[in-house]
């Protein structure tokens, strides 16, 4: 799985998980500067590391994000947090499962690609920050990339798995198993996943009402080794969230449903230069409905249904000549976005209100990505990339396209754009430092809410936002510099990027404009700034001493703001974790400390206020049994000890964070 | 001699031809009526005057309507000029409403059309009459019935004395079916000069600014103010951000922009008592 963490991507370090595994399968020269420019998040318990004993193994898939240096998430409840990349959301980042495109169904972003995978689909997250996630489409911030995990490196004959945990502050239930086979010719698994949350309590015992949760997972795989070098592989997820809550909006949802499939093509050593092709024909489909049923007070009761279709396709060549490693991907995708609002009036025999958010816009993108690293010497290597995308917008839906027109009477049904990227790295190796500095520019097109959304409510500043069909495309330009130090028993790096942002996409207030929601304060229409800048830094140390400790510090700093001299929201004010582990043999456990600054950049322009600073504390053991064939881990701890009431920055709405929690997993492996 | 033959040949088969294609316009004809619905037929011993309209029936508010003329021999008469009165009988007094002329309808053999603005129902024993005059030849002929019009559902017409004490009809011609959409809006505003005597009103200005009073009053952007174009009615654009029921509420200007009817719609005052309704 891991080798494929192409030399072409800049590879990123992360705090917690060490991904030691990965650079060991690099080619030697390669291993100089893999860990330069990756954040690799190692998710699965099958490809252990030495520090992921000290997780919570059976986390949400978005805890484990949240401990990147370059992820943040966003929290609208308990569920479906909205991952930032170096301070950037959904419509700036580029989220793919194995390299598929997926895009939630939510008007409001209640379903971030993330919500539809379970920990138990996946071996790790790559996050690649800026110009370097451009591999699977255009980006700015950077891109996440969720890899499934797969039987197939696992030793030959059967193996299983069964999970269980339980977490007391919203007395989460987890049950989840796992099945596979492998050997020369097939491999196959299955797994599944359930999660059943109430609501989850606040520091100082508060609950938070309507944050429960209930969610199942189930995937398959099935490969099939043709020949010895090909491989077909078929894949699928389905995932069904239903009764969840989200405290911080004035709904819930009854039901988020995503089906992704996939099947896969493999050719493996085709000849002395190409190395690798591989062949992916995909198709997701999510059907998010929302639920504002029990919610008491509504001053109108609406249903609100959205489906995101994607059919898509990629086709990557990887090759290597002389100094060279070069890749090639042709990737295309076509999506359609519906979203419809139905209210129903207080008088009964009044006509239902209706209208389209997203009026059935279908979005065909096709490009092409190339990439080489060229390696100038033994010391240093050049990487360079450039992709190339047509995207093109319909609006099939007449009523949605007059809709729209009500705001745009000239605009067409169609909009086509053209997305460039190019970065370059220039990496150095010189003992045991490894310094890294790129430059980049990029280019996306606004998203489907940006450009055509109509009426769609933002709880958080009050306001309906209407797209704008005649937005710029945003083009970023990028500088990005890391220094690593690494010795056997100490590591520390320092990574910064810089985004200059032209045509920055923000939502501007129209006076003129009357808003649809009931109690909204105004509409804002989509607009641009002339510019943004956004400057994220982290600083990582780890530290091993006395053989069986090891220490960590994590320190970020973000920074963003309009050429209007406005900060921009959600940009994480200064963030830290203080780490101490102790492991011996099959024992291990790990103090932590974490903590954010006052928000004192807090963009009260976009409706921000200011969140406090806090800090928190946690404690965790664990301790796996191992048997003949067989092992059982035990992992306890206890999450925000003292029990603190606090919310931040990335809080819609402020709802506050959960109180003290203490979880239990068991995992059982055969 | 042959090159007569052949002559008097195309001429008789031309003949025969033009005579029964006539001949079959005034018997059937598809075309004619596509679209429209036959609301009633009013009868003297003559002549059956056929009234259409595209739902079938007289409603109150404005009603674009078709005429046929048939004869004994169910013959359409294509010739004649008409014109119209109709008349509501109410207990203590008679009225009539604002109508257009009939003219011929442009493209069409036998069609005759114009427009009635009913500002009233048929109601128990006040009942509208409709008598159509018309000339076929130069002979005058008269033909006078009761007609059934119905009450519309949402308000499509109101009737208003102005701040000048003049009183005033105004009703919807357009949107006859509303959408989501930046709609055009056509209204026609007449003055009432006594009973029996409608004008068409000149050179006001109507400023329109519908809202949704089941969504808190919500309304929509970039609708234009209603003003007169050459065919005498006021024109504007009425945006619909949503099916449902909409208040249009209204303000009257004259041509020196004085309000005549009508208040402006603010947080305080949710609505003008000047309006007409939309529900879809």
């Amino acid at each position: 799985m891991v080798h494929f963490m192409n030399m072409y991507k800049n590879i990123y370090w992360l705090l917690i998980f060490l991904g030691l595994s990965s650079y060991s399968q690099e080619s030697s020269t390669d291993s100089l500067f893999s860990n330069i420019t990756l954040d690799e998040i190692i998710i699965s318990t099958h490809e252990k590391t030495l520090d992921d004993q000290h997780t919570k193994a059976l986390s949400t898939l978005d805890e484990f994000l949240d401990k990147s240096p370059k992820i943040n998430m966003i929290k609208r409840g308990g569920y479906a947090w909205e991952p930032l990349i170096n301070s950037m959301a959904t419509e700036r980042t580029l989220i793919t499962i194995d390299g598929m495109r997926i895009f939630g169904a939510c008007t409001d972003k209640m379903d971030p690609i993330t919500s539809y995978v379970e920990i138990s689909n996946l071996s790790k997250a790559d996050v690649t920050s800026g110009q370097q996630g451009n591999t699977h489409g255009a980006t700015i911030g950077g891109a996440l990339d969720l890899k499934r995990s797969t039987p197939r490196n696992r030793p030959f004959g059967w193996n299983g798995k069964l999970v269980s945990g339980y977490e007391t502050n919203n007395q989460q239930k987890i049950f989840g198993g796992a099945v596979g086979y492998n050997d020369s010719i097939f491999y196959a698994s299955a797994d599944f996943m359930y999660r059943d949350a109430e609501n989850y309590k606040a520091g100082k015992n508060i609950e938070v009402p309507f944050s429960q949760f209930t969610k199942y997972n189930i995937s398959g795989t099935f490969g099939y080794h043709l020949y010895q070098k090909n491989l077909i592989e078929a894949s699928v997820i389905y995932d069904k969230a239903t009764d969840v809550g989200y405290p911080a909006l004035p709904m819930d949802v009854s039901l988020a449903e995503a089906l992704i499939s996939s099947i896969k093509y493999e050719r493996k050593q085709i000849s002395e230069t190409l190395e690798n092709w591989e062949t992916k024909l995909y198709y997701n489909s999510i059907t998010h409905t929302m639920d504002d049923t029990k919610r008491p007070n509504v001053p109108i009761h609406m249903d609100m249904p959205g489906w995101s279709d994607t059919f898509g396709m990629y086709s990557k060549l990887n090759g290597n000549h002389r100094r060279h490693r070069f890749s090639a991907n042709l990737n295309a995708y076509y999506n359609k976005s519906v979203a419809e609002m139905t209210m129903y009036p207080n008088n009964p025999n009044e006509q239902l209100m209706f209208m389209y958010t997203w009026p059935d816009v279908r979005t065909f993108y096709s490009g092409i990505h190339l990439a080489d690293d060229y390696l100038l010497t033994d010391h240093s290597k050049l990487k360079i990339s450039f992709a190339l995308g047509g995207h093109k917008n319909e609006i099939a839906d007449d009523f949605g396209l007059s809709s729209l027109q009500i705001f745009y009477p000239d605009m067409k049904a169609t909009k086509t754009r053209f997305l460039k990227s190019v970065s370059a790295n220039y990496l150095l190796n010189h003992g045991k430092w490894n310094y890294n500095f790129g430059l980049a520019y990029g280019e996306r097109a606004p998203s489907v809410s940006e450009g055509y959304g109509f009426y769609l409510y933002n709880s958080n500043d009050f306001h309906d936002y209407v797209g704008n069909p005649y937005l710029s495309n945003e083009k970023s330009w990028e500088i990005n510099a890391s220094v690593h130090y690494h010795s056997t028993k100490f590591h520390s790096k320092l990574s910064a990027n810089y985004f200059h942002i032209q045509d920055y996409i923000v939502g501007k207030v129209d006076d003129t404009v009357l808003p649809m929601t009931i109690g909204a304060s105004g509409v804002k229409r989509y607009s641009s700034l002339d510019y943004a800048t956004i400057f994220t830094m982290d600083y990582h140390i780890d530290y091993h001493f006395l053989d069986n400790f090891k220490a960590e510090t994590l320190l970020i700093y973000s920074y963003g703001q309009g050429n209007d001299g406005e900060n921009l929201p959600f940009i994480s004010p200064f963030r830290y974790t203080v780490s101490l582990g102790y492991s011996k043999s099959d024992f291990s456990s790990q103090i932590t400390a974490s903590g954010n600054a006052k928000h004192r950049n807090h963009a009260s322009f976009y409706g921000e206020n200011q969140t406090s600073d806090y800090i928190i504390f946690g404690l965790s053991a664990g301790y796996e049994f191992l048997f003949n064939k067989t092992s059982l881990g035990l992992k306890a701890g206890i999450e925000n000890i003292f029990d603190r009431h606090y919310t931040t920055f990335a809080d819609w709405n402020n709802i506050p964070r959960n109180g003290r929690n203490m979880f239990l997993n068991v995992v059982f492996e055969l | 001699m042959k090159t007569l033959k052949y002559l008097s040949i195309l001429l008789i088969s031309l003949l025969t031809f033009s005579c029964s294609s006539d001949d079959e316009i005034n018997v059937i004809n598809p075309d004619e009526l596509t679209d429209l619905i036959k609301i009633k037929e009013l009868s003297n011993a003559t002549h059956s005057i056929e009234l259409y309209s595209k739902n079938g029936k007289l409603e109150q508010g404005y009603n674009a309507l078709s005429l046929r003329i048939k004869d004994n021999n169910d013959h359409y008469i294509s010739n004649a000029t008409l014109s119209w009165n109709p008349i509501m009988y109410m207990t203590g007094m008679q009225h009539s409403c604002p109508k257009s002329e009939i003219s011929k309808t442009p493209n069409k053999e036998t069609l005759y059309n114009g427009y009635i603005v009913f500002q009233m129902a048929s109601h128990g024993s006040e009942y509208w009459g409709l008598t159509v005059d018309y000339t076929i030849d130069g002979t005058l002929y008269s033909v006078s019935e009761t007609i059934e019009v119905f009450p519309s559902e949402k308000q499509r017409v109101t009737t208003f004395t102005a701040a000048n004490n003049s009183r005033y009809v105004l009703a919807m011609i357009a949107p006859s079916e509303p959408k989501v959409a930046l709609n055009d809006m056509v209204v026609c505003l007449y003055k009432m000069e006594n009973m029996m005597q409608f004008s068409v009103v000149d050179d006001h200005l109507i400023k329109i600014d519908p809202r949704m009073p089941s969504m808190g009053n919500h309304g929509s952007p970039n609708n234009q103010d209603l003003t007169q174009n050459a065919d005498g009615f006021y024109h504007g654009k009425l945006s619909l951000t949503m099916t449902g029921y909409w208040k249009i509420n209204l303000q009257l200007l004259d041509d020196e922009h004085r309000v005549l009817k009508g208040e402006e719609v603010t947080s305080e005052k949710e609505s003008s008592s000047l309006y007409l309704e939309i529900e879809f």
